[in-house]
């Protein structure tokens, strides 16, 4: 499938799912609330500009805004850690032109233990700036390490079971194909 | 000069970095404080069909919750008939009021519309139902919605076939109510912990309070009918610093699964809130 199809697809997916399936689930306790979608932040190709990866962020999370009725507080968070994923890629890419070799970020291009860190590092900005935002509002301290803490768990389980479920197997991309 | 332009390409993505924060932040506040935003009209109307077409399946599997509140409110209202009374004391008489219920439209102040929950969350720590029912069918801002039950929330925005309600389950929803035996008013609040529960606050420490006293609207609520029931009473917290309680409510509407509600519109709530803003003025 072409790459632009398959992020578009990804982007209603995504929001479809964290909408109608993960928001539906009734509450377990006040800190868990299951987050999946932001994985489509950091699925989105190397190829991508740092200034076109925000605008994308920017608007999926507002997308995802207007279904849970919090106009910003996603789109937030998702502009976030679409700022900060380039410098983490440069950081942790296994080897010298790697973003140039694969389509996107997955354990098959980075490695497992780059890739998890990647995912953790990110799943923790996102879900601190959302919990902080909440937080300046209401809440205190512990709250927000409590949430912050029990959603991280929840949602790398999450990615984990995802990324076992969608494979996605990165083709080695050479100059003469 | 050259040189602002430098640095502005050099640090492009920073600056637009900033930008679409600012840009996001001023959404969220503004909608947090004014239930505004851009598109919000458009985008709840997609979000709407969208809610619709989801709510098809779901409205399957909560049927039979959804039958047994409306039948349980059936009874409550029949046991109102007044051919279910009647005294066994002959020398008792029972007056007939004899006012025709057409001549009373004038004096209507609350008037009822059914709307369908289409879409709701109850996970968040603003909680919002989305009804399809909107501006094209006489719904606008700042009306009460109830459910079969009672208490559900308030219309914060509304586009032509849809609206929105802050449900009950809002850290910035507050409503006026009194506990049922004493009177004793209080206001409502969530706290943002369990979906099952609400706050009421200040009710004063000498009030004798039991668990599962019902604590209903009260008259001050402009948007709400007086008697309406929000929740029964769970637990008492004493707070020692105060001189007042805060109770914990079961809320009476279990929001997982209302699926139908009333919007309630106030036909004298404009008369009532220039009379008070007149009012404010002469004082100042």
């Amino acid at each position: 499938m072409n790459d632009l199809l398959k992020n578009i697809f990804r982007f209603f997916a995504f929001i479809l799912v964290q909408v109608y399936i993960l928001h539906k689930i009734p509450p377990l306790h006040r800190f868990i609330v299951p987050y999946l979608y932001f994985l489509y932040v950091l699925w989105l190709p190397f190829s991508l500009g740092r200034t076109w990866l925000m605008i994308v962020a920017f608007v999926y999370g507002l997308s995802l805004d207007y279904f849970l009725l919090t106009p910003g507080l996603h789109a937030a968070a998702c502009v976030l850690i679409a700022y900060v994923r380039p410098f983490l890629v440069n950081i942790l890419i296994r080897q010298e032109g790697a973003e140039q070799s694969y389509g996107a970020p997955s354990i098959h291009s980075m490695g497992l233990a780059p890739y998890s860190l990647f995912v953790l590092v990110l799943t923790l900005l996102h879900h601190g700036y959302l919990v902080f935002l909440e937080w300046m509002e209401f809440g205190n301290f512990w709250y927000f390490l409590g949430k912050v803490g029990a959603t991280t768990a929840v949602s790398l389980l999450l990615i984990l079971i995802t990324e076992l479920l969608f494979y996605r197997k990165e083709r080695y991309r050479t100059n003469t194909a | 000069m050259r040189n602002i332009f430098l640095f502005i390409r050099r640090y492009f993505n920073f600056l637009f970095f900033l930008a679409l924060q600012v840009l996001a932040l001023s959404f969220l506040f503004r909608y947090n404080r004014y239930h505004e935003a851009a598109f919000m009209s458009v985008a709840s109307e997609i979000t709407g069909s969208v809610n619709t077409r989801y709510n098809t399946v779901e409205y399957y599997f909560k049927l039979k919750k959804a039958n047994e509140s409306l039948v349980q409110e059936n009874v409550h209202l029949r046991e109102l008939l007044r051919s279910n009374y009647q005294g066994a004391d002959t020398t008792r008489q029972l007056v007939v009021d004899s006012i025709r219920v057409d001549s009373l439209v004038l004096d209507q102040k609350y008037f009822y519309r059914d709307a369908k929950v289409v879409g709701s969350f109850v996970t968040t720590q603003t909680n919002f139902f989305t009804l399809h029912r909107g501006l094209n069918q006489g719904v606008n801002v700042d009306m009460g919605v109830i459910g079969p039950r009672g208490v559900v929330g308030r219309i914060v925005n509304v586009s032509s076939n849809f609206s929105t309600v802050m449900t009950m389950l809002s850290r910035q929803f507050k409503v006026d109510a009194k506990l049922k035996t004493s009177g004793d008013r209080g206001t409502i609040s969530w706290d943002g912990i369990s979906p099952q529960f609400v706050q009421m606050r200040n009710i004063p420490k000498n009030v004798k309070i039991n668990k599962g006293d019902s604590v209903i609207t009260s008259e001050l609520s402009s948007i709400f009918p007086a008697n309406i029931l929000v929740g029964t009473v769970d637990t008492v917290v004493n707070d020692p610093s105060t001189n007042f309680l805060t109770l914990r409510l079961r809320s009476a509407t279990n929001f997982s699964t209302v699926q139908h509600v009333y919007i309630v519109q106030n036909k004298q709530l404009e008369e009532q809130r220039m009379l008070e803003a007149n009012t404010r003025k002469t004082n100042e």
